[in-house]
């Protein structure tokens, strides 16, 4: 089990665990729970590069889509294989399985913390 | 009066309107309309002269004895014209039971899937089909036509092409209409289009850079050749290729898949449904594995229902315009349903060897007119040809074309030394007598001997693949079969013909019979797109008068009836917004504001127009707010081209501020587009023209009784004022290019349409048109105001009735709605854990069609109950509410567990009250009969709530093996 209070976040509702140089990327349950029942999902290639901020892949619900912010500049050196054939991983285990990408990168940009995310979703 | 049509039309009489207008505290329904809708757009301040143009109301007879007359005015020619419509035999079966059934033309886009699995059954047959034949994975459930589908295959091949280039290639031998429309639509997109001669013996060179190439096959002249070099060289350079099909061509020749192709295109129009004049009839697209998420439009798709039994419902669905907005794979959402399901019929039908039969027998005849006309010394110049031959006649085509329609043929001139002819499946041997003829020969074809004549098909193109394999194309061989698989599939669905549909924004109003009476006289349904003018009198006679009744009614001075849907309309309308500003010098007007509010096509619209979209914000009441629309003019006002709302608003509201809000467009140069999904709150009353917009489309299919068919035909005109008109759609093979046009102090002249094409055909879908004429020629324009207060009428009253079960979201002046209402479930949902679907769903158990899910707010249902529907049947619906409600509140109490109860467990099947134990906490006759009454007029649901997840996350889209019924 996740220990999400260790984890980072974004305002546009990615965890982020960073080791080392290495940042793991995913979705909060909360955004997880509000996109429903995830269907599929797009992530970037591997070796791509990808700039903080900008869309770099799509989750997609039975009723909405979401879209994929990289948290960070960097390198993708891996994406959940599992994820893509399993997008429902996404509802299931959001902070584990449900892992989408993991980028390499220089300098990390400020993130939130677990009581700042908390106090944007409001609870 | 007592039969006058309005009062046929119109659901509710006096009496009944004055118990709703008691229950309303109001006096008269003027005094409704006059509280609800601001007084300073009414049309009274507007109209210059006595009013409207309209005629006097006529009787239904008297309608239908004018159409008569206007149907005697076509000449209805053999049309060998070919250019992708040809005649066809729709078999009696399929005419009666679908086209001529209620059943199938009275209902809805099958949002609701577990009311609607007759006609998903229907489409994925159609799916299946046009997979086989094309030999591509995947088809949608069609597309608006021909043309448009080659539009959106571009607009396909440059989402998924990795080339890099924006430059398409297009055989130079392609039907002439869809060049039209690439060029145009190619335009707005900054996509350079490449015409280019292509052979079996292209090259790389020949080619260049390029993301797409677009190949017709067979090719318009006839010609059939191998693209499968053209395809290589494609994917080579990372381009896709997009070959437009002749599907009955493809029962003999190898198909697109097998040769290599990304996507295929086309019509199934041949296939059983008749030309009607350019339309409707359903394009189709199928696309290779991996390019499935790429489609646009409606996709129907296999999953399970709560017992685990397989199911239909519409896949995919976030690719659409309502969800991604301009992000959209495309703009459209209507398909052509009604007539994907005849085509598709058709098949089933024929099966296999009957298609083969029909397409051998168009070739062997083509083939015999080839060896005839040689006999005689004609110089045939096709060598591999299906149905389509060209003849080289040196300065004499227009002779040859002259005698030929003197004798009742209709060929095709390309040029002055050069004649197309086309064979269908209703060609004679005594036809093609009478086309030698106009050649100079005489011919005896009774005693041709077919193994002798020339077949036009080259080997190495010969199909060996199978199609159609599966056992509904293989089973319904006689007709008893057949009108029971078709009345089974029919009672499967809920349509207008069971009970009121109150969707809301959907206008699922009266349809009536007298309406459909002329769509299928031959005068009107036998006339192919590109006859000459001389045929289609009566036909031009009809158009003008529309154009002239709907400028009329929308204070607009000119309308083209061209697009095939709303989304086409929006299109067109933007288009000409574009040609407008660039005409005008300003090319850097790209901008279109568009409200929070707004439907997510008017969005999709305005990316394929070439604009940028902004969003404006819209206030706590739902209205678009003014302090956001002032900054966002200003911020770009140098590069403001339009602004896009609907009105009412999408909340189903008059919003007071419009004439306002236009002129703030109007000061910073911008041009104001209304969107007229909601004219049937206006219609009478108010003008989009009037109070600021520069132009509109219109939803025949809503306001103007046009049925929904299940999911399409549409129709939607663009309307504009004079300083627009002469960017409307125009068509490089109109029988006429000039329209009518509102001249100063109501004088009429004529403007040419000269913006591109956004059809197939000149005037769209013409065969449906005598259904919208017919409907304001029976209301006139005091009945269509009638009927404007009857559905303001009955969205208030059923808002008043619920206000104590489901809170009112919006309301404008006086706490009023216009012609539909939004529901709040939200507080429901917080307090009981029911949701909006559950609701949704318990609706079919008594009997009904939800209303609008989620749509244009999460969360909520939004109600419109139209003026056709009668007060006994308003109130059954209120009371299923306000029942619900009630159990809804049984849940909140406890008395239910929350993931056990009626709601939760809805829709109710047959099988799920009879089957195995019945251990739920409460009873058989909650589930199924909640109510006394329906126990002799039960709907019963095929299959239980089906799981859209699985069926997305295991896509499957042709006919499941009868096995997984079992």
């Amino acid at each position: 089990m996740t220990d999400t209070s260790k984890l980072q976040y974004t305002a546009e509702h990615e965890w982020v665990l960073v080791e080392g140089n290495v940042a793991t990327v995913g979705i909060t349950a909360y955004a997880a729970e509000k996109l429903g029942d995830v269907v599929f999902v797009e992530l970037p290639d591997v070796g791509s590069t990808v700039a903080g901020g900008t869309v770099v892949g799509e989750i997609e619900s039975t009723k909405s889509v979401g879209e994929l912010f990289a948290p960070v500049n960097g390198t993708v050196t891996a994406t959940n294989d599992a994820v893509v054939e399993s997008p429902e991983l996404v509802n299931s285990d959001p902070f584990g399985e449900g892992w989408l990408i993991r980028v390499e990168f220089e300098t990390l940009p400020t993130l939130l913390t677990f009581a700042e995310y908390s106090a944007l979703i409001g609870e | 009066m007592s039969h006058a049509f309005a009062q046929r039309h119109i659901g509710t009489d006096v009496d009944a309107q004055s118990h709703m207008l008691a229950t309303l505290g109001y006096a008269s329904v003027d005094d409704l309309v006059s509280a609800a809708m601001p007084a300073s757009i009414h049309a009274d301040l507007f109209r210059q002269d006595a009013g409207s143009a309209l005629p006097p109301a006529a009787t239904e007879n008297e309608a239908v004895a004018e159409l008569r007359a206007l149907a005697d005015r076509n000449t209805v020619k053999r049309s060998m014209i070919g250019q992708g419509y040809y005649d066809t035999f729709t078999p009696a079966v399929i005419k009666r039971n679908v086209f001529e059934n209620p059943s199938w033309y009275t209902a809805y886009t099958p949002y609701q899937p577990e009311i609607s699995q007759g006609r998903l059954e229907a489409l994925i047959n159609f799916q299946t089909m046009i997979a086989d034949l094309t030999g591509l994975t995947t088809a949608n459930a069609s597309m608006l036509d021909e043309s448009t589908a080659v539009v959106e295959g571009m607009l396909l091949a440059l989402r998924a092409s990795k080339s890099g280039s924006r430059r398409f290639i297009v055989d130079t031998d392609a039907f002439p209409q869809t060049h039209a429309l690439l060029v145009h639509r190619a335009a707005a997109l900054g996509i350079e289009l490449a015409q280019v001669a292509l052979t079996e013996r292209t090259t790389a060179e020949d080619l260049g850079d390029y993301f797409g190439v677009f190949v017709q096959y067979p090719a318009a002249s006839g010609r059939i050749w191998n693209p499968s070099t053209v395809i290589a060289l494609a994917h080579e350079h990372k381009a896709l290729a997009v070959v437009a099909a002749d599907l009955l061509a493809l029962t003999l020749l190898k198909s697109p898949g097998d040769l290599g192709a990304d996507v295929a295109v086309g019509t199934s129009q041949r296939f059983g449904v008749s030309m009607g004049f350019g339309g409707p009839h359903a394009g189709y697209m199928a696309v290779r594995k991996g390019l499935e998420r790429q489609l646009p439009g409606r996709l129907v798709g296999v999953s399970v229902d709560a017992a685990g039994h397989p199911a239909y419902r519409l896949a995919l669905q976030v690719r659409e315009q309502h969800i991604r907005r301009d992000k959209a794979t495309s703009n459209i959402c209507t398909a052509q349903v009604l007539l994907a399901v005849m085509a598709g019929m058709y098949a089933v039908y024929h099966g296999p060897q009957g298609l083969k039969a029909i397409a051998t027998r168009v070739h062997e005849r083509t083939g015999a007119l080839v060896a005839a006309l040689r006999a005689i010394d004609v110089d045939v110049r096709s060598d591999a040809f299906f149905d389509t031959i060209q003849v080289n006649v040196p300065a004499g085509a227009a002779e040859v074309v002259a005698k030929a329609a003197a004798s009742g043929y209709n060929l095709r001139q390309v040029d002055e030394n050069t004649i197309s002819v086309s064979v269908d499946e209703t060609t004679t041997l005594a036809d093609l007598s009478y086309v030698v003829g106009a050649f100079g020969g005489r011919s005896a074809f009774g005693h041709v001997d077919f193994d002798a004549v020339q077949h036009g098909l080259p080997a190495e193109l010969d199909r060996t693949s199978d199609f159609l394999t599966h056992p509904v194309f293989n089973t319904h061989r006689s007709e008893t079969s057949m009108m029971r698989y078709l009345k089974r599939l029919a009672d499967y669905d809920y349509a207008l013909d069971r009970g009121m549909i109150p969707l809301g924004s959907c206008t699922m109003k009266l349809n009536a019979a007298s309406e459909m009476e002329a769509v299928s006289w031959p005068e009107f349904a036998g006339i192919h797109p590109f006859a000459p003018k001389a045929d289609v009198e009566g036909y031009l006679h009809l158009v003008r008068q529309l154009e002239t009744w709907l400028t009329d009614v929308t204070g607009y001075d000119s309308v083209s009836l061209q697009p095939n849907a709303g989304s086409q309309g929006e299109l067109a309308g933007l288009l000409a917004i574009r040609g407008f500003h660039q005409s005008n010098g300003e090319t850097d007007r790209t901008v279109c504001l568009i409200p929070s509010s707004a439907h997510g096509t008017n969005a999709a619209s305005a990316a394929l127009a070439g604009m940028r979209v902004v969003v404006v914000a819209c206030d706590d009441l739902g209205n678009v707010d003014l302090a956001d629309l002032h900054a966002k003019i200003a911020e770009h006002a140098e590069n403001l081209a339009a602004l896009m709302i609907t009105y009412p608003s999408t909340h189903g509201v008059y919003e007071h501020e419009v004439a306002t809000i236009c002129k703030a467009v109007h000061d910073a140069g911008g041009q104001v587009y209304v969107d007229g999904a909601n004219l049937n709150a206006l219609l009478g009353f108010a003008r989009y023209g009037d109070f600021g917009g520069d132009v509109s489309h219109l939803n025949l299919h809503k306001t103007f009784c046009i049925p929904h068919g299940g999911g399409g035909p549409g129709v939607g005109p663009v309307a504009a004022k004079a300083h627009l008109a002469a960017f409307l759609p125009g068509h490089p093979l109109a029988q006429s290019d000039e329209h009518y046009l509102l001249g100063a102090a109501g004088a009429t002249a004529t403007v040419v349409h000269g913006g591109g094409p956004v059809s197939a055909a000149p005037y769209g879908s013409p065969s449906i048109l005598p259904i919208s004429w017919a409907y304001v020629r029976m209301m006139g324009i005091d009945g269509l105001k009638q009927a404007t207060a009857a559905a303001v009428l009955a969205a208030n009253y059923v808002a008043k009735r619920l206000e104590n079960s489901y809170p009112l979201l919006y309301s404008g002046e006086n706490g009023l709605v216009a012609h539909e209402c939004i529901l709040d479930l939200r507080p429901l949902t917080a307090a009981t854990g029911v949701s909006v679907d559950d609701v949704a769903k318990r609706l079919v158990d008594y009997g009904f069609h939800s209303p609008t899910m989620s749509f244009p707010v999460a969360g909520t249902l939004m109600v419109e109950p139209t003026e056709s529907e009668d007060l006994g049947e308003i109130d059954r619906f209120i009371d299923a509410m306000i029942a619900i409600k009630a159990e809804a509140d049984a849940v909140a109490a406890g008395r239910w567990p929350a993931d056990d109860n009626p709601l939760h467990n809805a829709p109710h099947t047959a099988q799920s009250v009879i089957e195995g134990e019945w251990e739920h906490p409460y009873d058989r006759a909650t589930a199924v009969y909640p109510l006394a009454s329906l126990v002799r007029n039960k709907y019963w649901p095929p299959v239980r709530r089906i799981d859209n997840a699985y069926g997305d996350r295991n896509l499957v889209c042709a006919c499941p093996p009868p096995e997984a019924f079992e």
